[in-house]
């Protein structure tokens, strides 16, 4: 049989084994170092976004439940934040390791239960996870050197709330400073990616972490709300879309809790013509398709100068056609499944508009699974500033084009957002590339790469992308009473 | 033959460099701590508060963009310009806080000296508040630090001088522009001081002067769109809760009332790192090979 191109470079399926995950058929709340039911019985399951099967039920925390978290966290902060900083980085230190151990495991269970790409759960989350660890270990016994006084103080309890999109990354960007700087934390998972939470509890228990420093509770949004209300609160972190974090900023407006909020964005990524085009293709590709572009930083407007537009296009559709969209277990899947059918109709929906108001839409041609939430890899070319999907946070992989023509032109659209969170600038010319960055409002710029993140590295918005910065000797002033 | 008759100040608001009226026309009555008349200050209207926030944005692009070598100096000058008008400020302080003259005078050349601390720190603060960031791989990654923005500031009730130049001085430092509003019952040494202001070289929007009822200019302020930052220091725990509640539209940075603050104490750079945001770029840095130097 004689072989034509295109078969001779397909690839066989080449799944990663599933059976290096347990997963239980039910899940408790972790409170007070025990998994318990919660007080009113009350479950939801939880599903893989790629077919649909049920993965587990898990317990919807109410209330009282939160309030026994709470009272939990009390309870054991007092010792905590007595301990030694080098006693309580030692425990950091070994969560990290147990991380590192059982990274395959907690790899698989987060594609599982989130729909991303394996290749990004190994390569990206569970390795920058064990780092965020790694590296607030070794924050823990030199708080009185890190630029806030010389005896720095934990606030009490943390009240976190993180989204769906890293689940277990977000949980380490939260609990990582939280407990270096001496706080105990609850902590609630997104409704829809509960797991990997529920085993960071099992971490805990392996690392021998005194009971109640860290608490799950699951549930919906009720229970972040019930979370960041409750009185016994003193530090609420966020991460998560901004007209929650508007709620929660004005929830806890008048009371004592110190509050950081990471939220929307609407990334420009803007492409100069004497730019290397390859990379700047793989940049924009990184920079929308990465996680399905459920991904606040993600560079969802491409600022494409004139002269290069025609040609940049051609590339970055010739790269698209080769994205392998589908089932986010094989090794050699791009872009995995939409996180739910929630956010898959808004998604269908942004786009529709996008259609709707004269943008010219264009996805390569690619099968999608009968089952499960998927979204083709999409771009929209004609956009101008006026039209929704380059105003509002899609939250998926579609990509909006815009042109300029002058550096003060680009300057001037990448910042007519109320968002602040990300930028990219691709250019071989370094001035430009400074004079560009300065201008900028966002609180984090890649210049010729897009998406890269690193424990020590501050991440963070200006404007209605929130306050606060996570990561680096800037993460902990979220966490101490400065 | 007759005593000669002094020549009374008609005090003004201080918006884009100019010194207006209120819009409204309104003024109100400031007294001394005994309740006689002081003198007429504006009643600054919300047209005011808006007006004065579309100042201090179109300022802030350039005093942001200034360098902090020349925003340093500016501070300075301030200082100088105050320490030749020592004697009316400590007069004004000492009439409208119902001081001694030489508590007066203590509070007056506190507040210089203040100017003087945060001058100093215009080109410090970015080596203290960023830095490089040792990320794994081959990337330059910088933390800098860059003005909110538009900063409202409601000046305290309490010390109208030093705690003014308190809040106001560690906001502009790093090049925020800010609309202020000055201690409701004792308005009159902010609105000197935007007479300073004037004569000291920072350039027009970049400080912004409103005297008037604190919760009918701070509920524009608070909800204006085009605000980035409101200190609450001058508000009660009421206000501040509802301005707080406000300022959740759009996210403002909110920096709430410490009751019991202490002017005179060491204030630190805390005021200055809540008003700044952290920037982070990241670059390749490629790679030379292998080889490289022994040394």
């Amino acid at each position: 049989m004689a072989h034509d191109n295109a078969s001779a470079f397909t690839y066989a399926p080449a799944p990663e084994s599933r059976a290096v995950v347990d997963i239980a058929p039910s899940y408790g709340l972790f409170i007070d170092g025990e998994f318990r039911e919660a007080a009113g019985g009350k479950v939801f399951t939880t599903l893989s976004p790629a077919t649909e099967e049920v993965l587990s039920e898990v317990a919807q925390a109410e209330a009282e439940d939160v309030d026994a978290a709470v009272r939990a966290a009390r309870t054991a902060f007092p010792a905590w934040s007595a301990l030694p900083g080098a006693e309580r980085g030692k425990y950091l230190f070994r969560i990290a390791r147990i991380l590192q151990e059982r990274s395959r495991e907690l790899a698989v269970l987060e594609t599982l239960d989130n729909g991303k790409p394996i290749r990004e759960s190994r390569d990206a989350d569970l390795p920058l996870v064990a780092a965020h660890f790694f590296y607030y270990a070794g924050w823990a016994d030199k708080l009185a050197h890190a630029g806030f006084g010389p005896d720095p103080r934990p606030l009490g309890v943390a009240g976190q709330v993180i989204p769906w999109n890293f689940p277990l990354l977000m949980l380490a960007w939260k609990i990582a400073p939280a407990l270096a700087t001496g706080n105990t934390v609850v902590l609630k998972p997104a409704e829809t990616t509960p797991l990997s939470a529920l085993f960071f509890a099992d971490v805990c228990r392996q690392a021998g972490l005194p009971r109640g420093v860290v608490n799950i509770v699951t549930g919906d949004g009720s229970t972040g709300a019930a979370l960041v209300a409750h009185e016994g609160v003193d530090k609420v972190a966020f991460t998560g879309s901004t007209a929650v974090g508007r709620e929660i900023a004005r929830t806890v407006a008048g009371t004592r809790k110190k509050l950081t909020l990471e939220l929307g964005g609407k990334g420009a990524n803007i492409v100069f013509d004497d730019a290397p085009v390859d990379q700047a293709v793989e940049g924009i590709v990184s920079g929308i398709f990465f996680n399905q572009g459920q991904v606040c930083c993600a560079g969802s407007r491409l600022l494409v100068q004139e002269s290069l537009h025609d040609e940049l296009l051609d590339a970055l559709k010739r790269r698209l056609t080769t994205l392998r969209v589908g089932d986010p277990l094989d090794k050699n899947t791009d872009v995995g499944a939409i996180n739910s059918a929630e956010q898959l109709a808004r998604i269908t929906a942004l786009a529709r508009t996008g259609e709707a108001e004269g943008a010219e839409r264009w996805s390569p041609a690619c099968e999608l699974p009968d089952s499960g939430y998927w979204f083709a890899p999409t771009l929209f070319t004609g956009v101008t500033q006026a039209h929704t999907i380059a105003r509002d946070e899609i939250f998926g992989p579609v990509l909006s084009v815009l042109t300029f023509r002058t550096p003060d032109e680009a300057v001037a659209k990448a910042n007519n957002t109320p968002y602040g969170l990300s930028a990219g600038i691709w250019t071989e010319k370094g001035s430009r590339i400074l004079a560009m960055a300065a201008r900028l409002r966002a609180g984090v710029v890649w210049a010729n790469t897009f998406n890269k993140f690193d424990p020590t590295s501050p991440f963070g918005g200006y404007k209605e992308s929130g306050f606060g910065r996570e990561g680096g000797r800037h993460g902990l002033e979220a966490y101490l009473d400065v | 033959m007759s005593e000669r008759l002094a020549v009374l100040k008609t005090y003004k608001l201080f918006i884009g460099g100019t010194f207006p009226r209120s819009e409204s026309g309104r003024v109100y009555q400031v007294t001394d701590a005994k309740g006689g008349w002081l003198a007429n200050a504006p009643l600054a209207s919300r047209k005011d508060a808006r007006d004065a926030v579309v100042a201090a944005r179109k300022a802030f692009g350039g005093w942001s963009g200034a360098t902090a070598y020349l925003r340093g100096q500016v501070l300075y000058r301030v200082a100088e310009m105050l320490e030749g008008r020592r004697g009316q400020f400590t007069a004004e302080v000492a009439a409208g806080s119902g001081l001694s003259k030489a508590k007066a005078a203590a509070e007056v050349d506190a507040a210089i000296d203040r100017w003087v601390w945060y001058a100093g720190w215009s080109d410090k603060v970015a080596q203290v508040a960023g830095g490089a960031n040792p990320v794994a791989g081959p990337y330059f990654n910088l933390s800098t630090p860059e003005p909110t923005g538009v900063v409202a500031v409601l000046a305290p009730r309490e010390s109208a001088f030093l705690g003014l130049v308190s809040v106001l001085a560690p906001a502009i430092v790093t090049g925020n522009t800010v609309v202020l509003v000055a201690s409701e019952s004792a308005p009159l040494p902010a609105l000197s001081l935007a007479e300073v202001l004037a004569t000291s070289d920072v350039p027009g929007g970049v400080v912004n002067v409103l005297s008037g009822r604190a919760a009918e200019l701070g509920a524009p302020l608070a909800a204006h769109r085009d605000v980035n930052a409101i200190d609450l220091s001058g508000a009660d725990a009421e206000l501040a809760r509802e301005l707080e509640v406000a300022a959740a539209d759009n996210l403002k940075r909110v920096l709430r009332p410490r009751p019991g603050t202490s002017w005179t104490a060491d204030p630190g750079p805390e005021r200055m790192l809540a008003l700044l945001e952290t920037k982070t770029v990241w670059h390749p840095t490629g790679s030379l090979g292998a080889s490289g130097s022994a040394y």
